[in-house]
């Protein structure tokens, strides 16, 4: 056990039980997983990617690579979750990955042995041979060693939200730089939000020994952090990362709202998406320590020397029985001081430097360098270079220290490149690299507690004054402000053996001397071709050192070698949050007919289409398959009456004294000419002269038009006629109004279509009152209705429209009345024979490619006037004799045998792409003519009536021979819809 | 250096210290038969060809930053030919063919991963578009078989077959369909064309074109000026602004696309998906990473980043199709720019000025089209004259009206 | 990314859909011909710059609006109703 007996943040009176890799252990409230389990002397926690090496605890931070645990078990267990930033909690069960049969014994670091054939890139030249072996053989045995954790291949069902907020200032990280700046701002009057993915806030403060007027630092913030609280201007989000920087001051970030409870409140969400729109936002994000590369620096033991004092100071864990740290720079020296005040040993403070300084009850080894390590799965020893020979330091833990990187991620989002610090030997935001976003602190190289402070005041003064605030004259906090004491050091030169630079991805230093022997010399070809930076801490840990080595390598500097792109997210974000609301239901609207409940009541079969859903079918008891149902109501609308909800066609109200002028510019064919309580079919272009939609426009005054709209183009078309009234006629005076779902509106077909209209409007209609293709308005029941006479059947037909709140109660009147006359009610698939019998058109025809002329509409293209799309419909290949026309075709018997996939061959041709003739746009079998017939778009169609062809669909494997017949199967003369 | 598991053995044995250069650096030389605009993956098929199968050789691929920086180190790395209209069809057959030997012809694996492509439909309209696009690929010796909605529940259990706001209806598997490692598809066409005496020259921004008469006779760079006996541009979302060097102008919109990887996970999806409801795709890279994206972010950009709304949007479609994926964890966001056409459809063609030829308009799907793209510009530039399997892809067919809109969306890139 | 619409301020950019450049605006007489057409329909500039461009708001207002919108960096230099432009480009 190496919990310490006093000091920490942590809760000694509630102890918590948790499971890794099946064993259970005790920690405190206040641990992280990682914490805790350091405390119960797990030091073996993972395997790394390729050579299944060892792996121990690195950091104690977001950065980790190594501690990745598979949290839970069954359906929800969650893979790769970082045990550092776990907090721990009653009955967690965790573990390790990547590891066959076991964490300490693990069949596959046979990759290790096989290390000198697995160097980078090996795998692009070998496996090529057989050819077909690389699906069959060499992938799935690449593939099985890959990955990391697993998913359980089942729903995920936790309860993930998204939400948005909005603020004057964003302070992005509750360390000491934030915590000042936010509280500054918030002073100035400022809203500010404070997010830090820590669930303490305080960022280093809570690992260091450092004090702040006087106080224990971690005292400071949480008086700090109390303060802020409490002030109604200020959102504090813990347990919150910012994890992108986007356009217009807009930043995502993930708080992990119930990760740390046991048994978390049903209501409550797991994780939820955070939007934050933020005025200006302030980057406090801190740095990242780095590793120095030496031969086996991966073994379990070596850790990161803050992430040693954090467990130390933070967690109250002695990392190790005999700690030793390995330096470049005064920090390493603060690491040994902190261990020797908690009583832990410190076995050697081993420097790079020569001018180190001397240790304060530790021996120090000037100018000396660690060459190698000792311990199979886990740190034993040292062996160590210095000036008066080899060394060899018993010690179980390292502490390594290279220097620091400032957290200039978010500054990249947006495309900034970091720009070098020769006197920190590091990269720092660019200024301006995020519109708003100013840095501060650590994340702009300042490293001691006073710039954080510093830095972090004046930049919250800078934007009250932008926003026109004032700043109260507060006094800043006192601080140590300790000068960057550091001599770069990247790498152990002039040793054997291989030095880990990624320590997931087992990228050592090896790896990046072939990268650069092989010509993979810039920096996104040496991380591509040796996979650096590619794991899931995406090289926060291990770019740095590459560069250097590859600068060193090729002679340049470390900024002119460059730097790899930091992109979104900082921190991997679940798919579960990210997508929230989007499983099941919730991807998209529900939109429900005005007879939606009639028609459940009725048992109707519902399909989507497009965000409505619709009756398809409306069966009755007895009918065993979709086509009795079909049928059915075919020849009942044929036969006496149907009525359908068609309500999804797009209505568009258009008013105003250009209102003709403007449906005379959209249509092809003329509406001014149209007389007042009539109806015309329209067809509309696009601009490049493809058939955009069509429908029925009907006039109601002398500046009233209702236009329809196909179902599916509704948005389409409103959208289109909003672009020609405001972008290319503004001088128009017309406006036009969607009421589609102002109106429930109904289609009535069939012969006794009348007497079942006449059954419910106050004033019966006749042929010569109302003859086809009129328009009016009629009361029913006290509603005042809008009634129609056409058709979309070939039958006599009607649609009533009132106000949608009467859809329901029109409906059930409707099928009462209906039923009345050997009626009822007919779904989609009926609807669809019924226009198909009659060659009318759906987008099944109108697939945005055919023209007018494809469709045997060209005369409906008006010579006299301009419209949408009339010049580019002129084109020579828009009328060129081999397009295909809109054609009809049939085959005998009662089985359906055209298919939607069929292409179509003249006879004893080879079905090839050479000789397609054209294809299927829609079928069906046709109860009333009792063959199948299709409609087909065909080279040349219209001249081909009578034809023979053969149509094959390949991906179902369907053959058949049919023949080609003119578009209008019933009543061509169209005496039925007149009658 | 021929690449073998031999090699890798010897090599292994012996330190790794005799693998050479993949690629030579050289200077720019004053002039060149070719230059290449553009050191991606289409520029470099385009060097490889023009020096395999026509035998010119003095040609140099110019690019402003690293080889394979552009849109081909950005995609989703899948491959495949389910196009529908014929022009685009016969191309990327074409193309499929040109892959399925790739490794061999360029010594190099690139990982083709023919695991398969699954189209998914959600309507008895969308199942049939579907049999039509299968019609179409086996028409032209491509396959593609439908799967009826029990097949569906059978091969894709991880599939939200039960609540789905858009069931599956049906969908179509293009078996030749798949994945390659996009990287290592620049390499080896790098490596292949350089070794056969192309000059690969990175950092080397071109920054105008020198026209004679009417006749391209060289570029200008930042590293001097070069001259060339024919100029091929190969620029993708960069097409637009190198055209006007010439003084052209595109059926062009350069868009951005984003495209996002999860961490690493333990297989768990064998084939490519494509839900179209949702404008989504994944697949799982041999890391093990889950590789997807969906629709442009939809508004012009050449800055290589997108937004969180389409960012939001696609994840939502994830986790609308297979909510198994909710508890992996997005690793890595970008973006590229697209040349987004008018019609949807690339176009491999000559230019109003002589000697200049253009290679665009590969919108989203560049990729797949890298081999069948550089073979059919070499072909053009060598020979004058259209590859046949490219003979649809002309510039002229926006003036003709002659248009391969395989969406039917019209003149609206961010709807293709 | 956020845009101010003129009628109803600062939004987020998923209420809005993009129609392209604003040479849309700029649709050629009607006896024009072909060759106008082709250009005006067809032909981009897509500068690295300043892009004049068209956004509908369409869960807004239902505006239309130019923009002038920075292609290389995103950033937005103005907005007015498309309507407004028009009138005033005449």
């Amino acid at each position: 056990m190496s919990r310490l007996t006093t000091g920490g943040q942590i809760d000694r009176s509630q102890k918590i039980a948790f499971q890794f890799d099946g064993r259970t252990f005790q920690g405190f409230k206040g641990d992280t997983l990682a914490s805790a389990l350091l405390a119960n002397d797990v030091r073996l926690v993972g395997r790394s990617f390729k050579y299944h090496r060892p792996r121990g605890i690195l950091t104690a931070g977001s950065e980790e690579p190594n501690a990745l645990m598979q949290m839970g078990l069954g359906d929800q267990t969650t893979p790769n979750v970082r045990a550092t930033t776990q907090e721990l909690h009653d009955g967690l069960i965790a573990a390790s990955q990547n590891r066959f049969p076991s964490l300490a014994f693990d069949l596959l670091s046979v990759n290790d042995l096989m290390a000198p054939f697995f160097s980078a890139g090996f795998y692009y030249k070998t496996f090529m041979w057989p050819k077909s072996f690389w699906e069959k053989l060499y992938e799935p045995i690449i593939r099985r060693a890959a990955g990391l954790g697993a998913l359980s291949g089942k729903a995920d069902t936790a309860l993930y939200d998204k939400a948005f907020a909005f603020c004057d200032l964003l302070v992005i990280g509750a360390g000491p730089a934030g915590l000042m700046a936010a509280l500054t701002a918030a002073k100035g009057g400022l809203d500010v939000i404070l997010a830090d993915e820590d669930f303490t806030l305080g960022g280093r403060l809570n690992s260091e020994t450092f004090e702040i007027d006087g106080q224990p630092g971690r005292d400071w913030a949480a008086a700090t952090v109390a303060e802020l609280a409490a002030m109604d201007n200020v959102r504090l989000m813990a347990r919150t990362t910012v994890t992108g920087a986007y356009d217009g001051g807009t930043y995502g970030a993930l708080e992990r709202v119930s990760h740390h409870l046991s048994t978390p409140p049903k209501d409550r969400p797991l994780e939820t998406f955070w939007r934050i729109v933020a005025k200006r936002a302030i980057l406090a994000g801190g740095a990242i320590e780095r590793p120095i590369a030496f031969p086996n620096n991966d073994r379990p033991g070596v850790m990161m020397a803050a992430a040693v004092r954090s467990y130390a100071n933070r967690f109250a864990v002695a990392p190790g029985k005999a700690v030793s740290v390995f330096t470049n720079n005064d920090d390493g020296h603060r690491t040994a001081r902190d261990l020797v005040a908690l009583g832990i040993t410190v076995a050697a403070v081993i420097d790079t430097r020569r001018e180190a300084p001397y240790g304060e009850g530790y021996p120090v080894l000037k100018g000396a360098e660690v060459t190698d390590t000792k311990g199979r799965l886990g740190l034993r020893e040292v062996i160590v270079r210095t000036e008066s020979g080899q060394k060899t330091i018993k010690t179980d833990c390292l502490a390594v220290s290279g220097g620091w990187n400032p957290s200039v991620h978010l500054t990249c989002h947006m495309n900034g490149r970091p720009v070098w610090r020769e006197d920190i030997a590091a990269f720092v935001p660019v200024e301006n690299a995020i519109p708003g976003l100013l840095t501060v602190g650590a994340a702009l190289g300042d490293f001691s507690t006073h710039a954080a402070l510093a830095t972090g005041q004046k930049a919250a003064a800078t934007v009250l004054a932008e926003m026109g605030k004032t700043t109260s004259a507060e006094k800043l906090p006192k601080a140590e402000d300790a000068p960057i004491a550091l001599a770069p050091f990247w790498h152990v030169k002039g040793t054997k053996g291989r030095a880990w630079l990624d320590m997931q991805n087992d990228v050592t230093t090896k790896d990046i001397v072939l990268a650069h022997q092989e010509n993979f010399r810039s920096v996104e070809h040496m991380k591509r071709y040796t996979t650096l930076g590619m794991a899931t801490d995406q090289g926060k840990t291990a770019n740095m050192g590459a560069l250097a080595i590859m600068a060193d390598l090729t002679g340049r500097s470390i900024p002119q070698t460059g730097t790899t792109t930091f992109r979104p997210p900082y921190t991997p974000v679940a798919m579960g949050a990210l997508g929230a609301h989007g499983a099941g239901k919730g991807f998209a609207p529900e939109r429900l007919l005005p007879s939606d409940t009639v028609g459940r009541e009725l048992n109707a079969h519902f399909i989507e289409l497009g965000l409505w859903y619709r009756p398809s079918l409306y069966p009755l008891a007895g009918e065993t398959h979709w086509r009795h149902t079909c049928d059915r109501e075919v020849r009942m609308v044929r036969g006496t009456v149907g009525i359908t909800d068609v309500t999804p066609l797009g209505k568009i109200d258009i008013q105003g004294p250009d209102a003709a002028t403007l449906l005379d510019r959209v249509y092809t064919n003329s509406f001014s000419t149209l007389p007042i309580g009539k109806v015309r079919y329209g067809l509309m272009l696009r601009e490049d002269g493809a058939v955009l939609d069509d429908g029925t426009t009907a006039r109601f005054g002398e500046n009233h038009y209702v236009l329809t709209a196909t179902g599916g183009a509704a948005g389409l078309v409103m959208t289109h006629l909003e672009f020609c009234t405001q972008v290319l006629w503004p001088e128009l005076d017309v406006s036009v109004f969607s009421v589609t779902d102002q109106w429930a509106q109904y289609s009535i077909a069939g012969p006794k279509a009348r007497d079942l209209v006449n059954a419910l409007v106050d004033d019966p209609v006749t042929n010569e009152s109302f003859p086809y293709m009129s328009c009016g308005e009629a009361m029913i029941g006290g509603v005042k209705a809008r009634l129609f006479r056409i058709s979309f059947s070939g039958e006599l037909g009607y649609e009533i429209a009132v106000p949608a709140r009467y859809g329901d109660a029109l409906a059930r009147a409707l099928g009462e009345q209906a039923k009345a006359l050997g009626g009822g009610w007919y779904g989609l698939e009926a609807l669809n024979v019924l226009r198909i019998e009659k060659g009318l058109l759906t987008h099944a025809e109108i697939d945005g490619r055919v023209t007018p002329d494809d469709l045997g509409l060209g005369k409906m293209v008006s010579g006299k006037k301009d419209c949408v799309g009339k010049t580019l419909s002129g084109r020579g290949a828009m009328l060129a004799e081999d397009r295909e026309q809109l054609v009809a075709l049939k085959i005998p018997g009662e089985v359906n045998a055209f298919s939607g996939g069929g292409h179509l061959f003249k006879v004893g041709e080879k079905m090839i792409t050479a000789n397609d003739q054209g294809h299927i746009t829609s079928h069906c079998f046709s109860p009333t003519l009792g063959h199948p017939i299709a409609l087909a778009l065909l080279k040349n169609g219209r001249a081909r009536t009578g034809e023979k062809l053969v149509m094959k669909d390949y991906a179902r494997n369907l053959e058949i021979t049919c023949e080609v017949c003119a578009p209008v199967h019933l009543d061509p003369k169209g005496e039925n819809l007149r009658a | 250096m021929r690449y073998s598991a031999l090699q890798v053995l010897r090599n292994g044995l012996t330190g790794n210290k005799s693998w050479k250069p993949v690629w030579r650096n050289p200077t720019p030389k004053s002039h060149y038969d070719v230059v290449i605009i553009g050191g991606g993956g289409h520029g470099l098929a385009t060097a490889y060809y023009l020096a395999k199968k026509h035998g010119i050789t003095n040609v140099a691929v110019l690019e402003k930053g690293w080889l394979g920086g552009g849109n081909v180190g950005r995609n989703t790395t899948i491959v495949r030919s389910n196009y529908m209209l014929e022009g685009n069809m016969k191309f990327y057959s074409h193309s499929l063919r040109l892959w399925e030997n790739l490794e061999q012809e360029l010594n190099y694996n690139v990982m083709l991963s023919q695991r398969g492509l699954v189209v998914l439909g959600h309507s008895d309209g969308q199942v049939e578009a579907l049999a039509r696009r299968g019609t179409v690929s086996v028409m032209e010796g491509d396959d593609g078989v439908l799967w009826s909605r029990e097949e569906c529940r059978a091969r894709m259990p991880y599939l939200n077959h039960d609540d789905a706001r858009f069931p599956v209806y049906g969908a179509l598997m293009h078996q030749r369909g798949g994945t390659a490692r996009h990287d290592a598809v620049v390499w080896g066409f790098a490596r292949a064309a350089d070794m056969r005496g192309v000059d690969l020259i990175q950092n080397c921004e071109v920054q105008g074109l020198r026209i004679e008469n009417g006749k391209m006779v060289g570029v200008e760079t930042s590293r001097g000026y070069i001259g060339a006996g024919k100029v091929g541009m190969t620029v993708a979302g960069r097409s637009g602004q190198v055209a006007e060097m010439a003084g052209l102008r595109l059926p062009i919109e350069s868009q951005v696309l984003q495209a996002f990887v999860t961490e690493g996970l333990k297989p768990i999806l064998p084939t490519v998906i494509a839900f179209g409801m949702g404008h989504f795709y994944i697949s799982q890279s041999d890391k093990g990473g889950l590789v997807f994206g969906g629709d442009l972010d939809g508004y012009n950009s050449y800055a290589q980043r997108g937004n969180i709304p389409m960012m939001e949007h696609i994840a939502e479609a994830g986790m609308a199709l297979m909510p198994m994926i909710g508890k992996a964890k997005m690793l890595r966001s970008w973006g590229g720019i697209n040349d987004m056409t008018m019609d949807g459809s690339p176009i491999i063609d000559k230019s109003p000025v002589e000697n200049f030829f253009v290679n665009c308009g590969w919108c989203y799907g560049g990729f797949k089209a890298v081999p069948g793209s550089g073979d059919c510009f070499a072909h053009l530039m060598a020979t004058g004259n259209p590859h046949p399997a490219a003979n649809r892809l002309l510039l002229n067919r926006f003036e003709t009206g002659r248009l391969l809109d395989e969406t039917g969306n019209g003149a609206s890139p961010n709807l293709h | 990314m956020r845009i101010n619409c003129p009628n109803c301020g600062d939004r987020d950019v998923r209420e809005f859909h993009y129609r392209g450049s604003a040479k849309l605006l700029n649709r050629p007489a009607p006896d024009a011909g072909e060759a106008a057409f082709v250009d005006y329909v067809y032909l981009r500039e897509n500068p690295a710059g300043l892009n004049r461009e068209l956004w509908f708001h369409e869960m807004g207002c239902r505006s239309w609006i130019v923009a002038q919108r920075n292609m290389s960096t995103h950033e937005f230099a103005g907005t007015e109703l498309a309507r407004n432009a028009k009138r005033g480009a005449k």
